[in-house]
């Protein structure tokens, strides 16, 4: 449910679901998000659901504030909404030349890279949201003894592909991008194809991720 | 390929290919681009008698230099902009919301945005250009739209299409104005900052930063403290969003920017000076004055009667 709507700036409603991020709450937000995109409303310009939000930004020259508030309370969230997902494997090479920050994890994880691999790769991670940059998926919750923070100074170019951490979430640079998450490997996988307009996302948000590790032969000769 | 085309032979700055942008794609992490400043891009059409959607070439501090070659056309160049226009030996000293006529070999010279950032030339012809949903607007980051997702570079044909043969010379009496203060509604972490980093937003002047482009504009001034966290669990934005990162110096959300982001919004641009504010350039200074919702709704609603009563005039 949502728990609070208020204004962000003069052209978007603010839909607070809580502050917490869980499968739970974010569930609810994407089922809104799913029913209002159906709705298909011409005053609403964007959508954007996130862990524990949804921003709703509409046309000013065609509506206000109030009109989309009353909308979006008087909704009626159809259950059925968040059953079209997918489980996706994304091949991962953790060679050190890919793995750019494994040292750095090593110590402040306080484990070593063969541990911080075997238990990354045992758990299927969840789909929160996609977006910073095109595609991107925050994928979570990552064991708790792998939460680290984000590096102190942002690399100016994150190469494509790159499998980051930071905190309880992992995520996938879709392009050549700035980013501070701490970098363990890279996939050879296209995960944003802007040729395909209908679907250029390969995981959205519902959906599940599972990582399988492969070693740099079969990265190199990877064939999608 | 066309026998009427442009060649690049400088491509200045920052050229792209804009026009409305897109919409419904922040769920996939896609802004909405589209020129920067709307009203300047909405004159430069209808100054050729284009669809108010129409493509057009966006610039910024230093333009193009154009050569053309292939049947009469109809081109006009807005925002605050100096330009030339070589025929032959003849040099004509261009004026910005005015048509001119172009011929085989004459060229556009555009030297500058004048103490502004984003200017507009439209011509009464289609490029030939691609589109990707929906729009040709580039987005150099994703690589998204018309050009391979790439500026304009050096040496690179602008073929033309559909030349609109009919076409009068059109003018408009225009001069944008420059804004003494950029308008802010409240942001939703307003309450992350103190008192007195409350304050500082609404009584301070920023210097506009040499890093701000089509993604964001930064500032700097007298950093805003945080009282309660400098990151938050990411979330969507919008353009106009201030936010303010560790540092305390605030970065705007422009057309191009990323569509989640971690930081603490102390505000919110309004839409009524959304294309003011683009054109501020880096150096200049930036201050803020706090409007209520209902105000910033009705400003709006000013401000878009007057563009649209600025472009009925372009007969």
């Amino acid at each position: 449910m949502i728990k609070n709507i208020s204004n962000l700036g003069d052209a978007a409603l603010y839909c607070d679901f809580g502050s917490e991020v869980n499968k739970e709450i974010n569930s609810e937000v994407i089922k809104y998000f799913k029913t209002l995109k159906n709705e298909n409303i011409d005053k609403i310009n964007n959508l954007t659901p996130s862990y524990n939000k949804l921003i709703i930004s509409y046309d000013l020259k065609k509506t206000n504030y109030k009109e989309i508030k009353k909308i979006v309370e008087n909704l009626s969230i159809s259950e059925k909404e968040n059953l079209s997902t997918k489980t996706i494997k994304i091949p991962t090479c953790c060679e050190n030349s890919y793995s750019l920050d494994i040292e750095r994890l090593e110590k402040k994880l306080k484990l070593d890279r063969e541990k911080i691999f075997d238990v990354f790769f045992e758990k299927e991670y969840f789909c929160y949201m996609t977006g910073f940059i095109a595609g991107m998926p925050f994928l979570g919750d990552l064991d708790k003894n792998m939460h680290a923070k984000r590096l102190e100074t942002p690399r100016v170019k994150v190469p494509k592909g790159s499998v980051g951490l930071t905190e309880q979430f992992a995520n996938i640079y879709t392009f050549e991008s700035p980013g501070g998450w701490n970098i363990i490997g890279n996939t050879p996988l296209n995960i944003f194809n802007s040729n395909k307009e209908k679907e250029p996302n390969l995981i959205n948000p519902g959906d599940t991720v599972i990582f399988n590790r492969i070693n740099i032969d079969e990265y190199k000769n990877y064939n999608e | 390929m066309s026998k009427n085309y442009f060649k690049v032979i400088r491509a200045g700055i920052n050229t792209t290919f804009q026009d409305k942008g897109r919409d419904n794609l922040y769920p996939i992490g896609i802004p909405f681009s589209g020129a920067m400043d709307n009203r300047n891009y909405l004159i430069s059409n209808k100054l050729v008698g284009n669809s108010s959607s129409a493509p057009v070439i966006e610039f910024a501090y230093q333009g193009p230099l154009l050569r053309y070659f292939g049947d009469k056309i109809n081109i006009a160049i807005t925002g605050d902009v100096n330009f030339k226009l070589k025929k032959g030996n003849e040099e004509i000293i261009g004026n910005c919301y005015e048509s001119y006529l172009i011929e085989d070999g004459d060229e556009i010279d555009i030297l500058s945005t004048n103490k502004s950032v984003y200017g507009y030339l439209s011509i009464n012809a289609k490029f030939n250009i691609n589109f990707q949903w929906g729009s040709c607007s580039i987005n150099t980051k994703a690589k998204i739209g018309s050009n391979h997702g790439e500026k304009l570079n050096n040496d690179q044909k602008i073929e033309i299409l559909n030349i609109n043969i009919n076409q009068s010379k059109k003018k408009l009496d225009y001069l944008n104005s420059k804004i003494e203060k950029i308008r802010v509604i409240k942001g939703t972490n307003f309450n992350y900052f103190s008192d007195k980093g409350k304050r500082q937003l609404f009584e301070n002047e920023f210097i506009i930063s040499k890093l701000s482009d089509r993604m964001g504009m930064r500032l700097e001034g007298e950093k805003i403290e945080n009282i309660v966290d400098t990151n938050i669990k990411s979330e969507g934005l919008i353009k106009g969003v201030i936010q303010v990162p560790a540092d305390g110096n605030p970065i705007i959300m422009l057309s191009d920017h990323g569509t989640i982001g971690g930081y603490p919004k102390i505000g919110v641009v309004i839409s009524a000076d959304y294309d003011k504010l683009v054109q501020l350039s880096p150096g200049s200074k930036i201050k803020f004055q706090e409007v209520e919702l209902s105000d910033a709704e009705t400003l709006f609603k000013l401000y878009e009667m007057e563009t649209q009563n600025l472009i009925s005039q372009i007969l």
